[in-house]
């Protein structure tokens, strides 16, 4: 068994952007999905915990009930656009399927519901486009509809698992200014998940940084960018290129030594000890807990 | 926002300008899948003759008022004529009339056997596809010991055991229409259920379904909405592979003389009463020889041209 996910504490206030970073198979995605219990099940289960949504859990809930949550109060869109549209329905079809599972409304209606949303994520042309098919889109704008899609039900919180990472950096730029600006319009909190630490500082109110399926350092984004604690977190901010350095001397780009440790034995001690320059004997012992350092700002290290 | 929207709006303008006169009739996907099929010209051409032969055999009957057992001795075994248009059989019977009669039979046995094969092989497919493990293991032991079967000798055996049976609940020609077509129909499912597990296992793990999911779409909507349009262009060309394979499996029924009853013309029973005269008649073999090729090449055809246009991912 695997636990890929194990002991994550997260919290979302409304209107909040909540950042979870780490590097590839740390459990970030896993995290997301379980949260919408996505996760196929069996082979998957919940070992422990709880998933509270104002304030009632999700866990017992049976699918039929999770159906009602779904994209009417949670919405989650994913990291391949060019996926994730069904390529036999036009955009308009599938939008205006998501409206009408959850709002009682006509095609018709909905058709104009979802009109509208294309309008709304800068779509040019959007009566039009509704009878275009997912081929006839470019990546970036599959992300705008898939965000449209997500939005349709006016979801209080939306989780984007690596929204930008399929596409280019100008389009990046403009699907996260796009998230942002859905966000006040709706007032929505959203958790970004991602692996670019430049797309964190940038969106981000609250961070959660994680390794290899714990939360090692949780704090405000300008306190984990201006004072890092934990070896992990200060190792993927210096591992960000740097233009105005680059320009000063000549460095090479630092990098952390090693993998992720196998969750199929996960060592007894901090997870990220084997990876760690400071590590110590007592490292590799027990898992540090996680502590306060600063006002909300949480660390799982001894040092 | 507000400043991108102008922007995008007027550099939209001369399109939309241009594409004025198409803006006037929406493309909805029916009629994009319309113009697809159009551009497809066997499948066009393969249409019209199937529709010809429709005709034929739903109004060939009032047109061409000749009984179909008229039997005539001094007119046995006649070439094409005036009279009798594609000539005679071993008894004088007109067989302009009995092939026009048999079509009916012929492609309805097709077609019904068709969506009887689909209809098991798309559940079966989609049941084992969707669900893991056991259930799926049983399905597809089932479906390879339905291909392991021998077909011919299983039919017969089939249509011998219950052929009494199925005459005295819905009379001789009613019981054999019946029986037929599940009985082809029931031993052609198999390539279909394949087919379709195939596409589900890969299709369910898509992220567009697990967007549906997200987006909560029931497990129905999942499969009815999502899944199967995506698995559909490959079981439409078996499917039609299907009417074909049963309008010939028919006349091999007929041919042994376990399909309808001897004097019910179908396509395959004249070309099994003409065998024996192949050297001094051969427009006998020929006509129901050529009407059978003729209704399969247009429909394997009609198959082809719907895959392409029901995909609207290929640039037609």
């Amino acid at each position: 068994m695997v636990r890929a996910v194990d002991g994550v504490d997260l919290h979302i206030d409304r209107g909040e952007t909540l950042g979870v970073v780490g590097e590839s198979g740390c459990g970030k995605t896993v995290t997301a999905r379980s949260v919408l219990k996505l996760i196929d099940m069996p082979p998957g289960r919940f070992e422990d915990g709880k998933i509270l949504w104002q304030g009632r859990d999700l866990i017992p809930l049976d699918q039929a009930e999770m159906n009602k949550i779904r994209a009417k109060e949670i919405a989650i869109i994913f990291q391949e656009p060019m996926t994730s549209l069904n390529p036999v329905y036009t955009v308009g079809d599938q939008i205006a399927e998501v409206i009408e599972l959850h709002q009682k409304m006509s095609r018709k209606q909905a058709l104009v519901a979802a009109a509208e949303m294309l309008r709304l994520v800068n779509i040019p042309n959007p009566q039009r486009r509704l009878d275009d098919y997912p081929h006839q889109f470019s990546g970036g704008m599959r992300q705008r509809v898939m965000i449209a899609m997500a939005m349709s039900c006016q979801p209080k919180l939306l989780i984007a698992d690596e929204p930008t990472t399929a596409l280019d950096v100008t389009i990046q730029a403009q699907i996260l200014e796009l998230m942002q600006e859905m966000k006040d319009k709706l007032g929505m909190a959203i958790m970004l998940i991602t692996h670019a630490m430049g797309v964190v500082a940038e969106t981000c109110q609250r961070v959660t940084v994680m390794y290899a399926g714990k939360v090692v350092e949780e704090a405000p984004v300008e306190a984990l960018f201006g004072n890092p604690r934990h070896p992990y977190t200060q190792g993927l901010i210096r591992s960000i290129p740097r233009v105005d350095r680059a320009a000063e001397k000549k460095q090479r780009l630092e990098a952390i030594a090693g993998t992720v440790p196998s969750l199929l034995d996960p060592p007894p001690g901090c997870r990220f000890a084997s990876r760690c320059k400071y590590a110590k004997e007592i490292c590799t012992r027990a898992m540090p807990p996680l502590k306060e350092v600063g006002p909300g700002h949480f660390v799982r290290c001894v040092l | 926002m507000a400043g991108s929207t102008p922007a995008s709006l007027s550099a939209e303008a001369p399109r939309v300008a241009a594409a004025a006169p198409r803006k006037s009739r929406p493309v909805t996907p029916a009629r994009e899948a319309w113009r697809r099929f159009r551009r497809h010209r066997l499948a066009v051409a393969s249409g019209v003759v199937l529709l010809v032969m429709f005709a034929a055999v739903a109004l060939g009957p009032l047109i061409w008022p000749v009984p179909i057992n008229e039997i005539d001795f001094t007119a046995k075994l006649q070439g094409p004529s005036w009279a009798h248009p594609l000539g005679t059989d071993d008894l004088g019977q007109d067989l302009l009339a009995r092939l026009l009669y048999g079509g009916r039979i012929s492609l309805a046995v097709g077609l019904a056997a068709m969506f009887v094969a689909v209809f098991v092989g798309v559940l079966v497919g989609a049941l084992a596809g969707m669900s893991s493990g056991r259930m799926d293991a049983i399905l597809m032991w089932l479906t390879d010991l339905f291909l392991s079967l021998p077909q011919l000798p299983l039919l017969l055996l089939v249509i011998y055991l219950f052929r009494d049976t199925m005459k005295g609940i819905f009379g001789v020609e009613g019981g054999a229409f019946i029986l037929i077509v599940i009985v082809i129909g029931g031993l052609r499912w198999m390539p279909v259920a394949r087919l379709v597990r195939a596409q589900f296992l890969s299709l369910r793990e898509k992220e567009f379904v697990e967007a549906a999911r997200a987006l909560g779409a029931s497990k129905t909507r999942q499969v009815v909405q999502h899944i199967l349009p995506n698995a559909l262009g490959p079981v439409i060309v078996a499917g039609t592979i299907d009417v074909a394979a049963a309008i010939i499996a028919e006349s091999t029924l007929s041919f042994l003389g376990l399909g309808f009853p001897s004097d019910v013309p179908t396509w395959g029973s004249v070309l099994r009463d003409a065998k024996d005269y192949l050297d001094i008649a051969p427009h006998w073999a020929l006509f129901p020889g050529a009407a059978i090729f003729l209704a399969v090449l247009a429909i394997n055809f009609i198959g082809d041209g719907l895959r392409d246009a029901l995909d609207p991912r290929r640039v037609l």
